[in-house]
């Protein structure tokens, strides 16, 4: 156990530095930094100014060192355009995008776990064929979009709920549901087939002989089994979901790390840019580890490898 | 290594995978069809400005003009030619960003399939690396940063989107590199190119259509949300997340103007996805992983 959880954090490290690598190349790929930060005005003085003032008259593998060193001890830099450090920027936006995606996936969880047995319970008969349905449906909807229709009819025709913002937490229910509805199809898939796979195993046909009542087979036997990858898939989509709610959270106007990310790519501002990519990644890897941890206390087998 | 492949179950009876199946193909065929040749048989232009005919509502609704059975924008453009002008974007940036990432992910995922070993170990740690960097932020990055373009889209979903390939390719490739027939040709003395491109991929290309029609889906909805967001496809080009964009304005008094374009992509995504979902059925490779 101890093993295996030592092997995944290296190998999560190791991803960490090369995720830092590509976001220090992808802040170059705009060609000359010092003059799209000193803009369109400036003289060719100063933009040398600007060269010397943020350090990038240096060589780029000191430059990158440089802030590779700073950022393993939290300092990603001054941010060009808010005026403040990077990771007060971050760390005053992030619980908002973490609220968003535990909303986005306690939903999701309260939703597809209860169809996926649904109908895997009910398997070949219309129920299953509509849940299987829903889940194309979900699939297919883009997610920007169906922000913008929930903002008409439960916004404007409705009116419970404000239309964008920060505020409440009322102004997180709608972020919420379109991000639930991001994990919901592969969740709902996945419970339906890990349950159709445990009702039709050794020990579940022990647990019937037993004499055991079918609530107790399906919740305690069959569902025990069928979360495995459930628990697995549902930490990774949260990583997933963080990423993606940039989207939503740039269509709400809620100020988390996404609507960071957008606002600092339309300034230019790549401290913020870099540092935002690799926080999203810092999580979606600790996320991965949580996930193989989780998994090995759940499913025994799992423990040695 | 865990990562979120929406794991299929097959459809119940094979009449209701088959049907699903065929509404699929009809969707993807008309909407293709639509994107060749509607520009052509159309009369109004997608990029005519008509201030003066502004916002006219589609047929369906009261103030609808004859010339424009969909309406038209926010600066009187025909909605029916720019939607079909739409169509194009959306299957060009799809099967483009499908060549692209599935020729990255089919050859990392083959040889690391193959090979075993060490070259295994790049290719896992490759998709590792790959899955915990965000799409849809690092896409937005490069589009910003680089300049707004539907090649640049293109080359930046390929680049990004090949994971899915490279853990089915890989997959696929490591139950099949012992069977017979292979040992067979290498046994005849085939050359190790040979035994990939002639024995190997043949024998998991279904399942790689499979993974190349979700992709599709994936990349059509990516490129419709940079568009949305002003960093995908420039103006004035009419890309349906532009349209949606630019509708965004209007949507509390017409909303028909983001209904329009988003029913559309909809409609097209789930098309793409109910013939993924048709193929896996009909090849019987229920298990992706």
């Amino acid at each position: 156990m101890v093993y295996l959880i030592a092997r995944r954090l290296a190998l999560g490290l190791l991803v960490a530095f090369t995720v830092m690598t590509l976001a220090f190349m992808l802040t170059r790929l705009s060609g000359d930094l010092a003059i799209s930060i000193a803009g369109p005005a400036a003289t060719q003085a100063d933009v040398e100014i600007v060269r010397k003032a943020y350090g990038l008259d240096r060589p780029l593998y000191i430059q990158f060192f440089t802030w590779v060193g700073r950022a393993m001890i939290g300092d990603f830099g001054q941010s060009y355009f808010f005026k403040d450090s990077v990771a007060n920027l971050i760390g005053r936006r992030l619980p908002i995008t973490l609220t968003l995606g535990l909303v986005g996936l306690s939903l999701a969880l309260i939703i597809s776990i209860p169809l996926g047995i649904l109908a895997a319970l009910r398997e070949n008969t219309w129920i299953d064929r509509g849940v299987t349905m829903f889940t194309m449906v979900g699939q297919a909807i883009p997610s920007f979009w169906f922000a913008l229709i929930l903002m008409i009819v439960l916004g404007l025709h409705f009116g419970v709920l404000p239309i964008s913002g920060t505020g409440t937490w009322q102004h997180f229910v709608m972020p919420g549901i379109v991000l639930a509805f991001t994990a919901i199809p592969a969740l709902t898939r996945l419970t339906r087939s890990g349950m159709i796979e445990a009702m039709a195993s050794d020990y579940i046909r022990t647990a019937r002989a037993k004499g055991l009542s079918r609530a107790r087979i399906v919740l305690k036997h069959a569902l025990r089994n069928a979360a495995i990858p459930v628990v697995s898939i549902a930490a990774v989509q949260l990583g997933f979901m963080l990423g993606g709610s940039i989207v939503i959270e740039t269509v709400f106007a809620l100020h988390g790390v996404g609507y960071l990310g957008w606002e600092s790519i339309a300034k230019n501002d790549f401290p913020v840019v870099q540092a935002v990519v690799l926080v999203l990644a810092a999580i979606y890897i600790g996320l991965t580890l949580l996930a193989d941890i989780l998994n090995a206390l759940l499913d025994p087998r799992l423990r040695t490898g | 290594m865990s990562e979120p492949i929406a794991i299929h179950v097959p459809l119940t009876t094979s009449r209701v995978g088959v049907a699903g199946f065929t509404i699929g193909i009809a969707i993807v065929a008309f909407i293709a069809v639509v994107a060749l040749v509607g520009n052509q048989l159309l009369p109004q232009d997608p990029f005519i400005q008509d201030l003066g005919n502004r916002l006219k509502p589609p047929f369906w609704m009261e103030g609808s003009q004859p010339g424009h059975l969909l309406g038209t924008d926010q600066l009187g453009r025909d909605y029916l030619a720019r939607l079909a002008y739409g169509a194009r974007i959306s299957l060009l940036i799809g099967i483009m960003t499908v060549i692209t990432s599935g020729l990255i992910g089919i050859t990392l995922g083959v040889l690391g399939g193959f090979f075993g070993g060490r070259v295994d170990d790049a290719v896992l740690f490759a998709i590792t690396t790959r899955l915990s960097i965000p799409v849809v932020l690092v896409a937005l990055a490069v589009v910003g940063l680089m300049g707004s373009g539907l090649g640049l889209v293109v080359a930046t979903l390929g680049l990004l989107l090949w994971d899915r390939f490279a853990v089915v390719a890989r997959a696929t490739t490591m139950q099949i590199r012992s069977l017979d027939y292979v040992n067979a040709a290498r046994c005849a003395g085939a050359s190790t190119p040979h035994l990939l491109i002639r024995e190997i991929l043949p024998n998991i290309a279904s399942h790689l259509a499979v993974v190349a029609t979700l992709e599709m889906a994936l990349a059509i909805l990516l490129e419709a949300a940079l568009s949305f967001l002003g960093l995908g496809v420039p103006p004035p080009l009419p890309s349906w997340g532009l349209m949606i964009a630019e509708g965004k304005d209007y949507m509390f008094f017409s909303p028909w103007v983001i209904m329009v374009p988003g029913v559309s992509l909809f409609v097209l995504v789930l098309g793409i996805n109910l013939v993924g979902d048709g193929l896996r059925n009909l090849l019987g490779s229920e298990r992706l992983r």
